[in-house]
Formats: C-alpha cells, sequence, structure tokens
C-alpha cells in the first residue's frame, strides 16, 4: 500500500507527464483491440447483409457497384434496368422481385423507391406511424429521424437532380408517415418511399390541374392547353388523383431488382437465363461479390496489422525509455530510501509500483474505450458502411 | 552508544584505505567530524549505519554489533534506530513537507505511521518552526525550512543516533548556527547521540567535541 501511495502520489505531482504516459500506453492497448472489434463487425455485417440478399438483378456492369448500390445506398449508380425485367420475374414465377430505386436523396439521406415486399423481406418494422400506403408517403431509417430530428407528421423534400437525363425533375414534398425501428444496417441510413414516388421525383409521373375543364368545353376554349397549368410539388388528399404517368411503366426504370427466389431450384433456373453475356442484365449472388470485397479488405488488414505492430512496438519503446527515464530521475529518491533503511523489495516495489500503476490506469481507459467501442460496434459499423451514400 | 574497533575498510575500485582504531560516541555526546574532502568522514557514517560492511573490525551501536547482521537486519537496524540528514536535504518534491516527514514509514516495514508518529510529527514541526508549512511541498519551502523538514523526518522515528552529513553545507552563515542549534536542541530532547560531519569550522565550538578525520586516512597502497 505505502508504494501504491508514493506512485500514485509521484504520477500525480508529475501529472502531465503521467497524463501523456498513462494516454500514450492507453492507445497502445486500446488500437488494436478497437480496430480488430470494427473490423470483425464489419466483416459480419457486410457478410449477413450479402447472405440476406439472395439475388440481385441489374444491368450489366459492375457487379460491386450494383451490390454498393442496391444494399448499401452508396454513391454508385449503376445503370438502371427496366421495370419489365420485374414483370419478367413475376411471371416466371420462380421468386418475388422487389425493385429498388436509389437514385435520388434528400437532406443528405438516400431516397429508396421500392414496394411494401422490401419491408417483408428485411423484416422492417416502423417504431412510429405506419409504413407506405399512398403516393408520396415516405418511410425514414432510424438514423434519418435522428439527424435530421424529424418524426411522423414532418415533411422532406427531394433533392432536385436530373439523373436520368429527363425534363421536369422538381423537388417533391414528401410527408413522413412512419419511422423504422432501428437496425444497425444501411436501412437506418435511407428513406423509404414507394417506387411510384420516385417515379414522380424522376419526372416520370406527376400531378396537375385539368389542361381542359367543363368550363373550358363551354366556352368552346377545351383544344387548347394553358401556359399557367399548375405542377404540383406535394401529393395531398385532393390532388393525389391527378398524379399519373406517361408511357408504359414496363420501361419505367429502376436501379436494381431485389430477387427472392422460392427455392434452390428456383434460384438455378434464374441464375441459367441470365448467363447469355451479350444479355443487357444480369443476375448475381450479392454473397459472393461482398465475400470477395471483405477478402480485399482483409488483405489489407493483414497489413495494417503489420503496420500497427511496427508502431506499437515503437510506441512500447518510447514509454519503456520514459519510465527507464523516470527510474533515473528517482536514483536519488532511491539512494535516500536505502540510506534511512528501504529493504531490497521496497525498492523495487517502489519503481514497479510507478509503473504499475501507469498500466492499471491505462488498461482501465483502454477496456472503457473497448467496451463503449464493443458496445457501439454494430451502430458505428453500419454507419460506416453507409458513409458516401 | 556508538564503538569501532579496529574497523578497516577500502573500496573495491580501489583509492583511499580507512583504518580506525578506535572510536567510540556516548549516549547524547555531539561530535563533529573534520577532515579534508575524501577523507572517509561519509564513509565512517555509512560504516556506522550498516550502509557499508568493514573488511575487518567491529562496529557497534547501541549495543548491536552491526558489523555482524544481515544485509536485511541491518537495514531494519538503520530504519529503527538511526535518523540521517544529509547536505542535500534529500526531500521528494513530489510529497508534502508532512509526507516527507513520513516518508521513513512509507519505505520500511520496521516502522508503523501510527497516530502517536502522527502526533510526533505535528510537535516536532511546530518545534522546528514550520507547524503551519507542513501541506507544502519542497519547492514551496526555502532551504532552511527544507532542512527543518529533513531534521523533523531524522527525529521522527525516535532514533538514539542522528547521523548528519554536512546538514548545514548549503545553508546561509545565519541559518547555518540556527539550524545546527535547533538539531541539537531536538536531538537533546529525544535523548539522541549527534554525529555531524561538518566543513565549517566556525560552528565546530557548539560541539563537545571534534575528530579530525584525517588521521585514519591511509593511502592506496597502504
Amino acid at each position: 500500500m505505502n508504494a501504491l501511495y508514493l506512485a500514485f502520489s509521484y504520477l500525480r505531482y508529475h501529472w502531465s507527464r503521467s497524463l501523456v504516459l498513462v494516454l500514450v500506453a492507453a492507445l497502445i492497448m486500446f488500437v488494436p483491440v478497437a480496430t480488430q472489434t470494427l473490423l470483425s463487425t464489419s466483416e459480419r455485417a457486410l457478410v449477413a447483409r450479402g447472405e440476406a440478399t439472395p439475388l440481385l438483378l441489374g444491368s450489366r456492369g459492375s457487379q460491386l457497384d450494383l451490390t454498393m448500390a442496391a444494399l448499401y445506398f452508396s454513391d454508385e449508380r449503376p445503370d438502371p434496368v427496366a421495370m419489365r425485367e420485374v414483370e419478367a420475374v413475376w411471371d416466371s414465377g420462380l421468386g418475388v422481385p422487389i425493385p429498388v430505386h436509389t437514385a435520388f436523396s434528400s437532406s443528405g439521406f438516400r431516397i429508396v423507391g421500392t414496394t411494401l415486399d422490401y419491408f417483408d423481406f428485411r423484416e422492417l418494422t416502423p417504431a412510429r406511424g405506419r409504413v407506405l400506403s399512398i403516393l408520396g408517403d415516405a418511410v425514414i431509417g432510424s438514423d434519418v429521424a435522428a439527424t435530421l430530428g424529424k418524426g411522423v407528421g414532418d415533411t422532406l423534400v427531394s433533392a432536385p437532380e436530373n439523373l436520368f437525363d429527363l425534363d421536369g425533375v422538381y423537388p417533391l414534398e414528401m410527408p413522413i408517415v412512419g419511422v423504422l425501428a432501428p437496425t444497425n444496417t444501411p436501412d437506418d441510413q435511407a428513406i423509404f418511399v414507394d417506387v411510384k414516388t420516385a417515379w414522380v421525383i424522376q419526372g416520370i409521373g406527376h400531378g396537375h390541374e385539368d389542361v381542359v375543364t367543363a368550363a373550358d368545353v363551354a366556352a368552346g376554349t377545351a383544344a387548347l392547353a394553358n401556359a399557367a397549368v399548375v405542377q404540383y410539388q406535394r401529393i395531398t388528399d385532393d390532388n393525389i388523383d391527378s398524379f399519373h404517368f406517361h408511357g408504359s411503366q414496363d420501361d419505367f426504370p429502376v436501379s436494381a431488382v431485389i430477387v427472392v427466389p422460392n427455392d434452390t431450384r428456383s434460384s438455378t433456373i434464374l441464375k441459367g437465363r441470365y448467363l447469355d453475356s451479350e444479355s443487357l442484365t444480369q443476375l448475381i449472388e450479392p454473397a459472393g461479390v461482398i465475400q470477395g470485397l471483405v477478402d480485399r479488405i482483409f488483405r489489407i488488414k493483414s497489413l495494417l496489422d503489420v503496420v500497427t505492430a511496427i508502431i506499437a512496438v515503437a510506441a512500447v519503446a518510447a514509454v519503456g525509455l520514459a519510465v527507464f527515464l523516470s527510474y533515473r530521475l528517482r536514483a536519488r529518491e532511491i539512494a535516500t530510501a536505502v540510506k534511512l533503511g528501504a529493504q531490497k523489495g521496497m525498492v523495487l516495489r517502489l519503481l514497479a509500483a510507478e509503473t504499475v500503476t501507469l498500466v492499471l490506469i491505462a488498461g482501465s481507459i483502454a477496456t472503457i474505450g473497448a467496451a463503449i467501442v464493443w458496445r457501439n460496434a454494430d451502430a458505428w459499423v453500419g454507419w460506416l458502411l453507409a458513409l458516401g451514400s | 552508544m556508538v564503538r569501532l574497533e579496529n574497523v578497516t575498510f577500502g573500496y573495491e575500485t580501489g583509492g583511499f584505505r580507512l583504518r580506525v582504531p578506535e572510536f567510540s560516541l556516548d549516549d547524547g555526546e555531539r561530535v563533529a567530524v573534520v577532515g579534508p574532502s575524501g577523507s572517509g568522514k561519509t564513509t565512517l557514517l555509512n560504516l556506522i549505519a550498516g550502509i557499508l560492511t568493514p573488511e575487518a573490525g567491529r562496529v557497534d551501536v547501541a549495543g548491536t554489533e552491526v558489523s555482524g547482521l544481515s544485509d536485511a537486519a541491518r537495514r531494519q537496524f538503520r530504519a529503527s534506530k538511526i535518523g540521517f540528514v544529509f547536505q542535500d536535504f534529500a526531500l521528494l518534491d513530489y510529497l508534502s513537507a508532512r509526507q516527507n516527514i513520513f516518508y521513513p514509514y512509507r519505505i520500511t516495514p520496521a516502522l508503523v505511521l501510527d497516530d502517536a508518529a502522527r502526533e510526533r510529527t505535528e510537535q516536532l514541526a511546530a518545534a522546528c518552526g514550520i507547524g503551519d508549512k507542513l501541506d507544502r511541498h519542497p519547492s514551496a519551502l526555502s532551504q532552511g525550512e527544507q532542512q527543518r523538514v529533513a531534521i523533523c523526518r531524522a527525529l521522527v522515528t525516535q532514533p538514539k543516533l542522528i547521523l548528519s552529513d554536512e546538514a548545514t553545507g548549503n545553508l546561509d552563515p545565519d541559518s547555518k548556527a540556527r539550524i545546527l542549534d535547533l538539531l541539537f536542541e531536538q536531538a537533546s530532547e529525544a535523548g539522541a547521540a549527534v554525529l555531524a560531519v561538518t566543513h565549517d569550522h566556525e560552528l565546530l565550538p557548539r560541539f563537545e567535541r571534534v575528530l579530525d578525520f584525517a588521521q585514519f586516512r591511509q593511502g592506496a597502497a597502504a
């Protein structure tokens, strides 16, 4: 106890030096543990999301871009596929197609146009409010709600973009009708709307006042459109019936289609149908793509481990030198202690107590840090994986 | 209190050799040891304290043959029977004056820091004029005050022998006499003998006896 008391007094008196040593030692212990925790959680989260998505149908091109856009709502923008591909899967009777339209965003979060099947497939349930029911509804992920401070009854406005080179992309104001329970997946960072709402944002569908009214017919001016026709920027109970789409829905674009096959046989048959390299579409297994990505990450991790080890050795050497110099500075004290009758064991304890106290304090800080990382790893990894989306 | 008989000592690294045919210090006596630098004055104190062991001869302190004890026993004996005052005070900068006085209790199981020891600390500090400065660190004390703290540390364990190694060497002329008088006064109250190495010849009249150490030094070849 006396040795610990003296060690603690010494560390407290030289608090700035002690603080630096403690922080460096804590970092040496914390960084490898935290890195390992985050990487293993990342691997688990990445692979889990991939494995939970059996098949992905999209435009032929980068499989990674397609996977990242459809599963993680990232910035990658694969060429769109037409809705007729969705109908083709329905018609095959081999699985359930779930269209995903990820071309637009609002307040920095991806707007995901899809169908109600997506909520069942991902087992997403609203913590507050309800799921999508009418055109224009938006259901937001838990992180979106927390970050924007919005909830049921608030509204979101889509960012104006002209992604598919079409005219008439207007910002659409969407009422928030539900907030999803957190899942620690990219779904927490998404704004879900019906795929038709996404098409309205895109300008494929719109609502406006009748070009020809009964009064126009009565006045004999029914043949001309009016330049003062009002294009609606929000969908309300009053104007929802006026919303309509031009052209065939089969031609409307989606970013990708998640395909949930009925069984293994159906999966095999479906995959066989998209093998033609001349085809404009491809059907991929995201798990394989993700595993390839994870393997690459972990090859980099091996390099990171070596770098971490080298830095750790250098840092330990620096701390060791600092402790050694501290011993040298205390040589006079040790000489005094010996003259006053300190036993040999006491002198050793006196020196060891300082190091042990430092290591214990640093270890405690590192443990608390590691525990915080461990407890929040899922959430932080979900956020990290959604970065750039 | 202290008796040396036919003590010889030499450092392994060579240099001078020390031979003390006979030296004694009575209970409560105040003796000054003078002599040129390197004559072995500090070595004598270390032999008496059991920090060094003689090649031959006998060192008795308070009825115990120190030179015959094991290393651990010598350390324990030193902690409980001898008080030290050093030229550089040897206070620890990270401890308050009070904790510096408690320091001997912190480093050896031979001493127990009980209420009596705490009470003695307060009394000694008050007697030495630093009763109101016990919570200060050495850096916040003058040199004279630091040496008073060192005197309190030497006396708090109630030793029967005080070994003083140039205790006034770092003090200004006015403080030297005051500190030495204080040391004598407190040692006298505690019934402790004082053996003091000093270079200050103007202080010698305050001692009961002066030992010129030059007579004990022998050349390296001797």
